[in-house]
């Protein structure tokens, strides 16, 4: 069976649940989405903006002091950290605003969780010269004023939202009210591989960059793919992108880390694979945190950029063929292994990407030592730091 | 045919329009609800929407928005909306169609939903989140139960698209009036005339119109193109500022009763 099929289907997840307002929006996208997907200057300009602005290809660095640390298989970090703005997300941004520019549209929208999407959108509309509307739970705008400065001064204007639960989920509400309403002038820039076809695929392929780059370099490194491949997964952006490339080398094992918050049984996480149940939520099907009648359930985790209660349509059908294992930590094992990886290497790790790490931290300990781990170090931590203070109890 | 069907072809030989008023289901709560059917009809409602709460109500304007958040915490559910239609039937006739986003009905089960449905009196659903292309399953159900399924039209569907509704819609087609979300406005969009003269082409179902009706100006001007007028934020600001529950129930009875004189 290909996936997805043409109306975006992956098996029983994704397709398009939208007011029929968006729908016509959705067709032209994802029409010049084929179209330019494949155009030579559209892969040219892409890629010269990938190399000389955002700063690719990141390094793949063998984490040796970690590895030490952790006396097991060989830890490789892929370092989208060092990515312009911080963390993978400008990969899809930078692809988005290009295509919002050839379709003629002037005005991006974007929702945001950590704010590294809202950055890395704000990012890519000022270096377009193009009106930006970045909508933020007043929850995380809470949590992350450092980057709501930062998009101000990128020139974006950042909306708070205050309903639901103000955290992601309820600022994606928020976008998509403001996409029905303005839908012939605006560009709506979603940031993970969730949301309506085409936004899945999309997302998916300006990610791929990730898993493309890894291969190359860790054939010429070990000569050899690695064994494991580790990412956090909260809509699963980052995690796919890494992912992909690798999907059809079954000896390549995947692992998406999902957030535990304070745990499974205390109802306050992200987890939407390992404890969430199919429905539909943001224009497609997939695992949700909900209730038994259906209402969304708010979703929690220290990292921003993991608190949301559904997760990208592949994501789940990857994990009803079993091509995935999905797993979850808490927001402590996370916290710890920020700390670890600060401590043996020098590299602060973003909250949502120490999720991957944790569990690498667990996983070392059953493995052998000859064994290669890859993990997706999807950002950097900077955006953190009065959140670890705070559980640390550090006033800064 | 359809109990919404005969509606619409008694009022066309009439010479009316119909007047369908939408109020949030168990907003204030499901008591008041209750009365508000009674009350909307004897003022002058052809046929009543009865808004499904959903925690994630993207298609709708902060007014809406409020009534599912205080619906929701009154503890509504499909469930209770199905029991309180139920228990209306003992007393009125009027066409009832359940207005929601999918994930409550998905999670209810398609199957039992439509059964349930029907077996309590519900005459038809419309799914704001759930466009024909995604409706396969959803329509093969309600119409084996014999409930109409009603999509939208918006101003940006094209050609193509109004073909497409029109031939799975049943009961009638409702046209969107503008981009945007639900909610109070004060001027009309300038192209719902120029759009229902466009659907009418190609199809012979009844037309009603919502999204930013907001007055019985409105409802004159827009009854003079369409079949029927939906409004809904109006109604649920009415709620919101009414001091008592006696005092809203005739506040609305009054202002659905002023829109009804207005459409003539």
């Amino acid at each position: 069976m290909r996936v997805p099929d043409k109306m975006g289907h992956f098996g029983a997840y994704g397709g398009r649940y939208v007011s029929e307002t968006l729908m016509p929006s959705l067709l032209e996208l994802e029409n010049a989405y084929n179209h330019y997907k494949n155009n030579p200057d559209f892969k040219k300009e892409l890629n010269y903006y990938l190399k000389q602005y955002v700063g690719r290809e990141t390094p793949l660095y063998f984490a040796e002091r970690f590895t030490e640390h952790l006396g097991g298989p060989k830890v490789y970090l892929k370092r989208e950290d060092l990515n312009h703005t911080g963390a993978h997300k400008i990969n899809n941004t930078i692809g988005q605003i290009l295509l919002a520019k050839r379709m003629g549209k002037t005005r991006i929208i974007a929702e945001t969780g950590a704010g590294q999407h809202g950055v890395a959108t704000a990012t890519v509309a000022a270096l377009s010269g193009l009106e930006c509307v970045i909508y933020m739970g007043t929850e995380d705008i809470k949590r992350q004023s450092i980057n709501v400065f930062r998009m101000k001064l990128l020139g974006a204007q950042v909306k708070p939202v205050s309903s639901g639960s103000n955290t992601l989920k309820d600022a994606m509400n928020e976008a998509l009210r403001d996409w029905i309403t303005n839908v012939r002038n605006t560009f709506y820039i979603i940031g993970s591989v969730a949301g309506p076809h085409p936004y899945p695929v999309m997302v998916r392929d300006f990610q791929k960059v990730i898993g493309e780059e890894t291969k190359r370099q860790i054939l010429a490194q070990e000569n050899k793919l690695p064994d494991y491949l580790v990412a956090c997964v909260g809509g699963g952006s980052n995690a796919i992108g890494i992912y992909y490339p690798f999907i059809k080398y079954k000896q390549v094992k995947m692992i998406g880390v999902e957030a535990a918050g304070k745990g499974l049984r205390s109802g306050k996480h992200s987890a939407s694979i390992c404890a969430g149940k199919i429905g539909v939520l943001h224009g497609n099907k997939n695992y949700l945190l909900q209730d038994k009648y259906g209402q969304i359930k708010s979703a929690h985790s220290i990292a921003a950029g993991l608190d949301y209660p559904g997760v990208g349509p592949e994501h789940c059908y990857l994990h009803d063929l079993k091509r995935i294992h999905y797993v979850s930590v808490t927001d402590k094992e996370a916290l710890h292994a920020l700390e670890t990886l600060t401590l043996t290497e020098g590299i602060m790790p973003a909250l949502e990407s120490a999720h991957a790490l944790a569990y690498v931290m667990k996983l070392s300990k059953r493995l052998q030592k000859d064994k290669i781990i890859v993990v997706n170090l999807s950002g950097r931590g900077d955006k953190d730091i009065h959140i670890v203070a705070d559980v640390m109890g550090v006033k800064i | 045919m359809s109990k919404i069907s005969r509606t619409f072809e008694k009022l066309r030989s009439e010479g009316r329009k119909a007047l369908i008023p939408f109020i949030t289901a168990g907003y204030p709560d499901i008591n008041t609800t209750e009365k508000f059917i009674y009350e909307l009809e004897k003022s002058g409602a052809d046929l009543i929407e009865l808004g499904v709460p959903f925690s994630d109500p993207m298609a709708d304007g902060p007014v809406i928005q409020m009534a599912s958040e205080r619906s929701l915490a009154n503890g509504t559910n499909l469930k209770t909306i199905l029991e309180l239609v139920k228990k209306v039937r003992t007393k009125t006739e009027i066409p009832i169609i359940l207005m929601g986003y999918y994930n409550p009905f998905f999670i209810y089960g398609l199957k039992r939903f439509s059964r349930d449905a029907n077996d309590a009196g519900v005459d038809g659903i419309l799914i704001v989140d759930l466009p024909p292309e995604e409706a396969g399953e959803m329509k093969a159900q309600t119409d084996s139960a014999g409930l109409d399924i009603i999509f939208l039209l918006a101003p940006t569907s094209d050609n193509k698209r109004i073909n497409l509704i029109t031939k799975n819609a049943t009961g009638f087609i409702y046209y969107v009036s503008l981009t945007g979300v639900t909610g109070v406005r004060s001027e009309l969009d300038r192209d719902i005339r120029k759009q229902i003269t466009k659907i009418r082409r190609k199809t012979n179902l009844p037309i009603g119109v919502g999204f930013g009706i907001s007055s019985p100006v409105h409802a004159k001007r827009v009854a003079k193109w369409a079949d029927a007028v939906v409004v809904g934020s109006a109604i649920i600001k009415i709620v919101e500022n009414s001091s008592s529950k006696k005092q809203m129930v005739q506040r609305v009875s009054k202002f659905v009763n002023d829109l009804k004189k207005a459409m003539g």
